[in-house]
């Protein structure tokens, strides 16, 4: 049986915020319902609801998902959680593809949300149960040294200077200085980079994202349903294609220099978008942008080669010299990502897959790229150094 | 885009009607396993184990009871020489709780010697004694034990890997 076309026709997302006065529910309420009112339909419309929040060990509240769902419109409705780390925000538009690709579900209203505030004395502590429980924890380990260890292995491995890193800083958290959503968009040097706090070498503070609370919806619909409410094709984005893949949990069993799983699960989405070539030049021609996962500055540009967007050790300099700048060859999170916009986990990578949406369909205001933008992919990262998701979408009127 | 929220600093959030606050007391033991256990048993002998599976030949470690790969079952444990290498390394200044350190410790992914695949090992400390222009990747390194008598079964039963004197 073929797959049903399947667009996303709406976004809606709040502030990200350190510490909101809102419940997580109300924060689910209040982008679900901005969605809603974007596409022009109501709950009523809806028959699945998609929900996608990361550990509960940041609420503290069991099966965060049942405790999300009327938020998240999904009172006396099929609604399902999706949880995969820091993948989960690209993952939750996914399960929305294939609930309505399959034909199981003609309109389906997707929400991420985060809300990291609630553990005390800081998120840390709830980050630290991602370790393993009998080798690792007895250390002490702190989130920030896995970052490290991978940062470290993978400028080791090609020769990197820390400043070609540092520019993705520079940039992403300028480029958040035009989101409406964004809790650290500033005008930055590379030696500001360079020269902030040391948290464990080579990372550094301004390396680093931002723990945050809010949440991004989306309405995402069957093509006949689309015609059938009159939607524009230019309020659309059609999914492309879509990609996961899931490494083991022994990250100490794996060279951190390189993300297999991403090259995986981006090849996964490419061949579903009928895209064989994956060589890098022939697919920054075929996407016009790209929104890979951020939370520490040399992710984006790891995640960058695992897409295959430019060889091994080579978005490093890409980044330097403005390749990939919004205004540059091939732009690179427009968005200001979570480096600049803030890591509200699912609520992230959210905000990156709509992003790409609102690029495509030219609502993107003062961060729209300054060229025809055709196709883009949002790409989140999660777990311990272990998962891929992968989200290609391409605007309504593209063949 | 109309996005909404309403921030809150963190006084407002503390000493106010706009948090209630609650100090779960929860405490966790974990089975170690097949596999684990037989690792934690080796510590404390001072010995470190891995494991080979039988469709594959791969000597990995830390030890697991089955071939993520060949989804074979693992039973041929091997004892590993207490000798490894430095895959990667960190000058970590932020400790567990997210307070500073003055000077740093160095987490780092030791690949134990006498493994079939790279890296394959663990992660552990470095000698905080060794010169920070010395530490390398790709440096030799060996386990320094705690006293048999303190050995209680732990990865803690190494205290650290210090670098080891190259060959003349």
């Amino acid at each position: 049986m073929k797959n049903r076309k399947v667009g996303i026709v709406s976004v809606g997302m709040t502030k990200f915020m350190r510490r909101a006065k809102e419940t997580p529910k109300e924060l689910a309420y209040y982008s679900a319902k901005a969605a809603l009112d974007d596409a022009g339909i109501t709950r009523k419309d809806v028959d699945g609801v998609i929900i996608g929040s990361a550990p509960d060990a940041f609420d503290g509240v069991h099966q965060k998902h049942e405790y999300l769902t009327d938020g998240s419109g999904g009172f006396n409705l099929p609604a399902m959680r999706g949880y995969v780390g820091g993948g989960t925000g690209v993952f939750s538009p996914i399960q929305g593809w294939y609930s309505i690709a399959s034909g199981m579900h003609d309109v389906v209203l997707v929400t991420t949300e985060e809300k990291m505030s609630s553990v005390l004395p800081s998120a840390q502590a709830a980050f630290n149960t991602i370790f393993d429980s009998m080798l690792e924890r007895p250390l002490g380990p702190n989130l920030v040294w896995i970052f490290a260890l991978e940062m470290k292995r993978y400028m080791e491995t090609h020769g990197i200077p820390k400043e070609h890193i540092a520019a993705v800083s520079v940039k992403n958290k300028g480029n958040a200085l035009d989101h409406p959503s964004a809790m650290l968009g500033m005008k930055l040097t590379i030696d500001d980079v360079m020269n902030s706090e040391v948290l464990a070498e080579p990372v550094h503070l301004l390396d680093i994202s931002p723990v945050a609370d809010g949440a991004v919806s989306f309405v995402m619909m069957s093509e006949e349903k689309i015609k059938e409410f009159g939607i524009s094709l230019d309020d659309v984005a059609w999914v492309d294609g879509v990609g996961w893949n899931v490494d083991t949990t022994m990250w100490t069993n794996r060279d951190l220099y390189y993300p297999k799983y991403v090259e995986k699960a981006a090849k996964q989405a490419y061949n579903m978008a009928g895209q064989k070539d994956h060589s890098p030049e022939t697919l920054r021609k075929w996407l016009s942008f790209a929104e890979p996962y951020d939370p520490f500055d040399y992710k984006e540009l790891h995640h960058l080669e695992g897409l295959q967007l430019f060889p091994k050790g080579k978005a490093p300099e890409a980044a330097y010299e403005g390749v990939t700048a919004r205004d540059g060859d091939f732009p690179v999170t427009p968005s200001g990502g979570l480096l600049g916009v803030g890591n509200p986990i699912a609520a992230a990578a959210g905000m990156k897959a709509a992003e790409v949406y609102l690029q495509l369909t030219g609502k993107a205001g003062k961060r729209q790229i300054p060229k025809d933008v055709t196709r883009g992919l949002a790409q989140a990262w999660g777990d311990l150094m272990q998962v891929g998701t992968v989200l290609i979408l391409k605007g309504g009127r593209v063949e | 885009m109309n996005v909404r929220g309403t921030k809150l600093s963190h006084d407002e959030f503390m000493n106010q009607v706009l948090s209630v606050d609650h100090y779960p007391e929860i405490k966790y033991a974990w089975a170690t396993g097949i596999a684990i256990s037989k690792f934690l048993e080796g510590l404390k002998e001072g010995k470190i184990y891995g494991v080979k599976c039988d469709d594959c030949n791969r000597v990995v470690c830390p030890p697991r009871m089955f071939c993520e790969e060949c989804f074979s079952p693992m039973v041929e444990y091997v004892e590993l020489p207490d000798t490894g290498t430095v895959n990667t390394f960190s000058l970590a200044y932020i400790r567990t709780d997210a307070s500073r350190r003055k000077d740093p410790e160095i987490p780092a992914v030791i690949d134990i010697d006498g493994t079939t695949i790279s890296p394959s090992g663990f992660l552990h400390l470095l000698d905080e004694s060794i010169p920070h222009d010395q530490i390398k990747v790709g440096m030799k390194v060996k386990a320094v034990w705690k006293p048999p008598e303190e050995r209680k079964g732990d990865i803690t039963d190494i205290m650290y890997f210090t670098k080891m004197e190259e060959e003349a």
